[in-house]
């Protein structure tokens, strides 16, 4: 009995490792060869950090690494203000506009992003905005905003209400009173929402391309492009993805362990 | 001076006001357009073109066959893996979790880039020259690889929530390990499965960047038919995206994903 349950968790283990192995196996492939000297996977000429170098002096590459960060803070901030607001708004509704309010929201997050994307930029032409920084904002917000609004939600319900009424009593103005009693008690979500957004905008590469102005590039549609055309002349751009995607995945595991390591230290302090 | 009357509530109005300008009228704009032709009369062509046209309608079968081998797929690897995750009883089972989550973090254009030079590397070694043309496999490959945490994430936090007791109960009243997964497991487990499916289905039959990538551009799926009317005619564009839109509408209507106001990738990423 304990022998097959011994050969049980083995091969349950084997079988985890083996999904990890071929999940993380492209990106490690990718970061070996990240530090290769020659733009061909599959023979290891010698240590070199030429990728790196031609990342960081290529123009192009670095301005659509400006492009893609820049646009993403900037939305998930303008995001996380309007999602905020509105769902402390929402929040307070009567029951059937709340209902209706977070129908419509929830709209951009079941739906394709094909759909959202072309819906946004047949209208904004259709109007006479055209394609502009304005316009690949609205579309980064209209993917963003719903999912803030989802990540402050459950922070209200958790609130306790009797704070805010005490805060009237004792003389604090409406306008007052939210900011003072209501949105320290729901900044978790507020934050978390936030990083969500920031997450969606650096991932995102349909609406951009439906609604960016003419010239904008972001990694995701500079990387497509140059995959897809893929002739001699981008050999040296897509080897310097590999730098690129090496650095991210650094970033991230770096940012994850720090912040597991913080979150646990404080477990630890409240114990 | 004091400002008469200020409601909590008038703080919906503008995101109410940004959802009826970017969500409700975008949305009226594609019917508008799907039904109407190029001199804006009303009328129902695109809707006889689309559905009469053999060439259209074969890709779209492809499409929804890609689409449903993915989620099998995922669904077979990603059952398992929030099974085995959700009864183990390792003290850091998060940290596993989270290493299925973290390559969602990276750029996804980056991550199926990644994909392809593994693939390229591949179908160089000897006698796996099959895999440079199989654009088809590599497509599923590919949509299987970026979508699977999107599969794994609701299915494990509805089987955390399944109450340990009711596995002893099943057990101490006779039923077999077979018995007790598909009679309690399976059951409880299935809004996550829904969750997941819809959010796989749905990116596998749209996700053009994944199938252009991998597939050499030779596999179009229904998203890359919207991109190329895009540039060409509108009316059809939005005629295809309407049908999605239906799709869509009638799937999450169906699994009562309106209802609920937890939404698995918010909630979890």
């Amino acid at each position: 009995m304990s022998k097959k349950k011994v050969l049980y968790g083995c091969l349950q283990g084997v079988f985890i490792g083996l999904v990890l192995l071929i999940l993380y196996a492209p990106i490690l492939l990718l970061a070996v060869y990240s530090f290769d000297g020659t733009n061909m996977i599959g023979r290891f000429e010698g240590f070199s950090f030429s990728h790196y170098a031609a990342l960081f002096s290529n123009p192009k590459v670095l301005r659509m690494i400006g492009n893609t960060f820049v646009l993403a803070f900037l939305a998930a901030a303008l995001s996380t203000v309007l999602g905020t607001v509105g769902a402390i708004g929402m929040f307070y509704c009567k029951k059937r506009m709340k209902a209706i309010i977070h129908g419509v929201s929830q709209i951009p997050v079941i739906n394709a992003e094909i759909v959202t994307a072309l819906a946004l930029a047949i209208t904004f032409v259709a109007v006479g905005l055209g394609k502009s920084y304005f316009t690949l904002i609205i579309g980064h917000m209209v993917i963003c905003t719903p999912f803030v609004v989802l990540s402050v939600m459950p922070k209200l319900k958790q609130m306790d209400n009797s704070l805010y009424e005490a805060a009237l009593d004792l003389g604090a103005s409406p306008a007052k009173a939210l900011w003072k009693v209501v949105l320290p008690q729901i900044i978790p979500g507020v934050l978390s929402g936030f990083m969500l957004a920031v997450t969606l905008s650096l991932d995102d590469y349909i609406v951009t391309v439906y609604t960016r102005p003419s010239g904008f590039e972001t990694i995701s549609t500079y990387v497509f492009n140059a995959t897809m055309k893929g002739n001699a002349h981008t050999a040296e751009t897509l080897a310097s993805f590999w730098a690129l995607t090496t650095i991210i995945f650094v970033i991230i595991v770096l940012f994850v362990v720090i912040s597991n390591l913080a979150s646990i230290r404080k477990k630890e302090v409240r114990k | 001076m004091k400002i008469p009357h200020f409601s909590r509530k008038t703080l919906c109005i503008p995101y109410a006001v940004f959802l009826i300008f970017f969500v409700i009228i975008p949305m009226l704009v594609i019917v508008f357009y799907a039904f109407t032709d190029k001199n804006m009369h009303i009328s129902l062509g695109n809707f006889i073109r689309f559905f009469s046209d053999p060439t259209k309608l074969s890709t779209i079968v492809y499409s929804l066959v890609i689409a449903l081998i993915t989620t099998v797929i995922c669904l077979l690897i990603a059952y398992p893996v929030a099974y085995i995750l959700a009864r183990s009883k390792m003290k850091r089972k998060f940290v596993i979790l989270l290493l299925f989550v973290l390559p969602m973090w990276i750029n996804f254009v980056l991550r199926v880039n990644a994909l392809r030079e593994l693939f390229n590397l591949l179908s160089s070694l000897q006698g796996m020259d099959w895999l440079a043309s199989s654009n088809y496999f590599k497509t599923v490959f590919g949509m299987v690889y970026d979508f699977l945490p999107f599969m794994i994430l609701p299915i494990y936090t509805t089987m955390l929530k399944i109450d340990p007791s009711l596995y002893e109960a099943s057990r101490d009243l006779g039923a077999g390990a077979a018995t007790t997964f598909l009679r309690i497991t399976v059951p409880l487990s299935m809004p996550g499965i829904m969750s997941g499916v819809t959010m796989v289905f749905l990116p596998s039959m749209t996700n053009y960047v994944v199938s252009d990538m991998l597939g050499n551009a030779k596999v179009t799926i229904i998203g890359k038919f919207i991109y190329e009317y895009f540039g060409t005619d509108w009316h059809m564009g939005s005629m295809v995206a309407l049908v999605l839109l239906v799709v869509v509408f009638v799937s999450t209507w169906l699994t009562g994903g309106f209802s609920s106001e937890e939404n698995v990738r918010g909630a979890n990423l």
